[in-house]
């Protein structure tokens, strides 16, 4: 790492913070009583959790009849929920990994709580295939199980197949890595805990951590190794989601793009969601100076970057639809844009295309206000886009006949509604027990990246400090 | 400097050029005589065909090369980057290329437009005419020999206007440091990447797509990004290390070759990756106005492709990914040089099997022809770039990010 910090650069943490500050404000929250704030709405996430289990239970108990799908639009609200859940489960990994593989100093702040959303989204993911499977207890079918059941086998052609694989695989390894950060900040609060009671429980799960300069080496040797096999993990997992639909001959979903554009709008998606969870812990927990509006501002340019790539990649489809003089992928566009539908479409491009766009403006992508609004409305957009490419190009089939609308019922929009309940019930235990910014990270870049830097770290230092002969003669 | 290198690569290219052309006219004569005794009549094949080709084929490959260079530099400025400060001025050399390539390609366009495009056939597009095409007209909107010249013209202005803007602050920095120019260069590199949000894949549809004219892949011009991409990055790490075997550019430490060759290591990685996608999801749904483009190369004109794109893949994955895995490989200049050299080559197989087999068909093949004229194509480029590296101090002394680099470690 680079032990010079240019001047350009604008300090990760405020507020001149000192080592013994990191952890005190980072492990207040999980030492101290529940707050007031927490208790209120770790409650309605409960109740929402429970009333969205009885809905799932009754969705199994009576059959998935109770959903709005019929012949023709046999996939609806349950894929686009799974889609929009994966997709939203990629952000932590990106920030985890490939900013720790681009060596981007601010990811530190905000890994942490990213990798947890990242886990309960996925874990909202996998509800929706179960509960899509109707029949949840044979769920072990979708794996390649010998059996007794004849010649009953996965299709191994089946790109459904290969979701399963792929997305058990990525909530394994993102499962690891999060544990993995958590190791040395788990032996912070084990050592500092006063019951007895917590200082067993984070003992244990700190997994005899003792900071010696060994456990730190292989702490970040694996960190290496577990960056560079999520790394092609994240791509492949939305990857293989869009060949779901890639893969089959339906207009509008058989196009090339699919595979990196799903991966840029599952990105684009995660990132909003995150900045919607941390901007709420960084006021909530008071932790202004480390989630700082620099933070804030790289993750909204991240938002315009990948809403832009998927900007591009809808223009793409409609121009190649038309391009291409294939009357059906043609027509299927064209419905998506001005048929029953329409409204759809339009909520999607408004709010993938057009709102990030606003983020140009510095003072939009520094506000709070403004950030957290437009994190809300991409991922309704990004909701809107799955269901736009599922519903806009099933309902209308190859014969008019078979033409049909999908109108969701109670039970569609109630487990929906239960996965929210599990994300934040989910997230509000973790916000609670574990330290939601690893402190262990924010300590690597407090001296090179803080507010306050001795003078002999900082800006750019005068020319006499670099004394390489060959470097000289090529100056003048 | 690297002038001498250069002219001593601009004579060679020359003579083999010329030795080449010696051949060219042989084997041409053969062809042409083949095809004048078949006696085909209308925009039949003739043996200049296979030259225009050669001569798109690298201005394709080249103009990629040298916008990448802008391209480099634009992401850099943007993600704040401060570790590719050291060798900042290599990939912005690499542009000044441009405007050759930009006259290279129209001209080629003018002169033998007709034999390389089939849409440019008036024909196609006239419903009385037998040579009526449904399918093309319906694409004339696009593909019109105004509009196109419009968008090629376009596409060179705005790359080279952009690189000349964020060069003159470059240079300018050097003499009056601060960070002002620091800034402007960011927003010229943001307003960059706009452009080439947009020109690349429309580009990529013009230079190369519209060659079958009947085929379409939305992945094309992500594709074609991302051969660019890691062609560029290829070629930068060789000039990198060429300056520094000839006692240049010692400022250059092994990390900072540890992370070009992780670059060229995952962007292989990540041109695969699109390959595979646009053709998996292609064999899969196995549409037959689609597969048609792969059924060309695989098994069309007599197989004559299939090893060029067996090569393709070798080349651009295989290789690279086994040779650069290890952290050892990517910190030597010697194994740095063969991946880098295995790309450069594999990514013109990459052109040479999407834009040949529409071009010339069963004529075409690897000979002199192709030889001479890689060589007179990376000569220029070669001259090109060494002499914007000649203008120019190599280290950008003032560059706000300068100390960073100088300081990059990641042992």
């Amino acid at each position: 790492m680079s032990h010079v910090t240019s001047a350009v650069r604008t300090p990760l943490v405020t507020g001149g913070k000192t080592y013994a500050d990191v952890t005190e404000d980072i492990s207040r929250q999980v030492e101290g009583k529940p707050t007031r704030e927490w208790t209120i709405a770790f409650t309605i996430a409960v109740v929402v959790l429970i009333y969205g289990a009885a809905c799932v239970f009754w969705t199994w108990w009576e059959g998935l009849g109770v959903w709005g799908l019929n012949k023709t639009v046999g996939w609806a609200w349950d894929i686009t929920n799974f889609v929009w859940w994966v997709g939203i489960g990629h952000a932590g990994t990106l920030i985890s990994a490939i900013l720790l593989l681009f060596r981007q100093k601010w990811r530190t702040a905000v890994n942490r709580a990213a990798e947890a959303m990242t886990i309960f989204a996925v874990i909202c993911a996998a509800s929706f295939i179960l509960m899509h499977m109707g029949r949840p207890w044979l769920a072990l079918w979708a794996l390649p199980l010998p059996n007794t059941f004849g010649s009953l086998w996965v299709n191994f052609k089946s790109p459904l197949v290969w979701d399963v694989f792929a997305i058990s695989t990525y909530f394994t390894v993102s499962l690891v890595f999060w544990y993995m950060g958590l190791l040395p900040d788990l032996a912070t609060i084990r050592d500092r805990a006063r019951s007895k009671v917590s200082r067993y429980i984070y003992g244990a799960f700190s997994l005899g951590w003792n900071g010696s300069a060994k456990t730190w080496a292989r702490y970040e040797y694996i960190s290496l190794i577990l960056a560079g096999l999520s790394t092609p993990l994240v791509l492949s997992v939305h990857t293989i989601v869009s060949f779901d639909f890639a893969t089959s001959v339906i207009p509008g979903w058989h196009t090339t793009i699919f595979p990196p554009y799903f991966v840029a709008g599952a990105i684009f998606s995660g990132f909003a969601m995150v900045q919607n969870l941390v901007l709420i812990i960084r006021v909530v927990f008071k932790l202004e100076d480390y989630i700082t509006v620099e933070h804030i501002e790289s993750m909204n340019k991240v938002i315009t970057l990948t809403g832009s790539i998927v900007g591009v990649a809808y223009l793409t489809e409609f121009f190649i639809a038309w391009y291409s003089g294939v009357e059906f992928e043609s027509y299927a566009f064209i419905n998506r844009a001005t048929g029953p539908y329409w409204w759809a479409y339009a909520a999607m491009m408004t709010c993938n295309v057009i709102s990030p766009q606003l983020f140009w403006s510095r003072a939009i992508r520094r506000s709070v206000v403004w950030t957290f609004t437009l994190s809300v409305i991409v991922n309704i957009g990004m909701w809107f886009e799955r269901f736009v490419i599922i519903v806009t190009s099933l309902h209308r089939d190859y014969l008019p006949s078979s033409w049909a609308m999908f109108h969701p019922t109670l039970f569609d929009i109630s487990d929906y509604i239960f996965s929210f309940g599990l994300f934040f019930t989910l997230f509000l235990l973790f916000s609670k027990f574990l330290p939601v910014v690893n402190m262990a990270e924010v300590k690597t870049v407090i001296k090179s990246s803080s507010e306050k830097l001795p003078a002999s770290v900082s800006g750019v230092a005068k020319g006499e400090r670099v004394t390489s002969p060959t470097f000289n003669k090529n100056i003048d | 400097m690297g002038l001498g290198a250069g002219v001593v690569l601009v004579a060679l290219g020359c003579f083999l050029a010329a030795s080449g052309g010696g051949h060219e006219t042989h084997e041409v004569a053969h062809a042409a005589g083949a095809e004048h005794a078949e006696g085909v009549a209308h925009h039949a094949y003739k043996w200049t065909n296979r030259l225009w080709a050669n001569v798109w084929l690298n201005a394709i490959y080249f103009t990629g090369a040298s916008v990448i260079g802008m391209f480099f530099m634009s992401y850099n400025y943007l993600a704040q980057a401060g570790w590719s400060v050291a060798f900042k001025r290599v990939p912005e050399a690499l542009p000044a290329y441009l405007p050759i390539m930009g006259i290279v390609v129209l001209a080629v366009f003018f002169l033998a437009g007709h034999d390389l495009f089939h849409w440019t056939n008036p024909a196609l597009y006239d419903t009385a005419s037998p040579e009526y095409d449904p399918i093309i007209a319906g694409k004339h909107g696009f593909l019109n020999t105004p509009f196109y010249v419009i968008r090629v013209a376009l596409y060179f202005v705005l790359w080279y206007v952009l690189w000349r803007m964020i060069r003159s602050y470059s240079l300018q920095e050097d003499l009056s440091g601060g960070t002002d120019y620091y800034y402007k260069s960011l927003r010229v590199g943001v307003i960059f990447l706009v452009v080439f949000a947009v020109t690349s894949s429309t580009s990529a549809w013009d230079f190369v797509m519209s060659i079958d004219t009947h085929w379409f892949s939305t992945m094309f011009g992500w594709y074609t990004l991302a051969s660019w991409h890691v062609t560029g990055l290829a070629i930068i790490t060789l000039t990198v290390l060429a300056l520094k075997e000839r006692g240049y550019l010692q400022i250059v430490t092994e990390s900072h070759l540890h992370d070009l060759g992780k670059f060229m290591f995952a962007f292989s990685i990540f041109w695969t990756y699109v390959w595979f996608a646009q053709f998996m999801l292609i064999y899969y749904a196995n549409l037959p106005e689609e597969t048609i483009h792969y059924r060309e190369i695989f098994s069309g004109f007599g197989g004559i492709y299939k090893a060029p794109f067996f090569i393709n893949l070798t080349l651009n994955f295989v290789f690279p990914f086994l040779v650069l895995m290890t952290t050892a490989a990517k910190r030597t200049g010697i194994i740095l040089k063969v991946a880098a050299w295995g790309i450069v080559i594999g990514h013109y197989f990459d052109f040479y099997v999407n834009i040949m087999p529409g071009t010339v068909g069963s004529h075409g093949g690897f000979g002199p022809m192709e030889f001479g004229m890689i060589l007179i194509f990376a000569s220029g480029f070669v001259w090109s770039v060494y002499s914007q590296l000649e203008k120019a101090n190599l280290v950008p002394k003032h560059h706000p990010m300068l100390e960073e680099s100088l300081h990059h470690d990641i042992n």
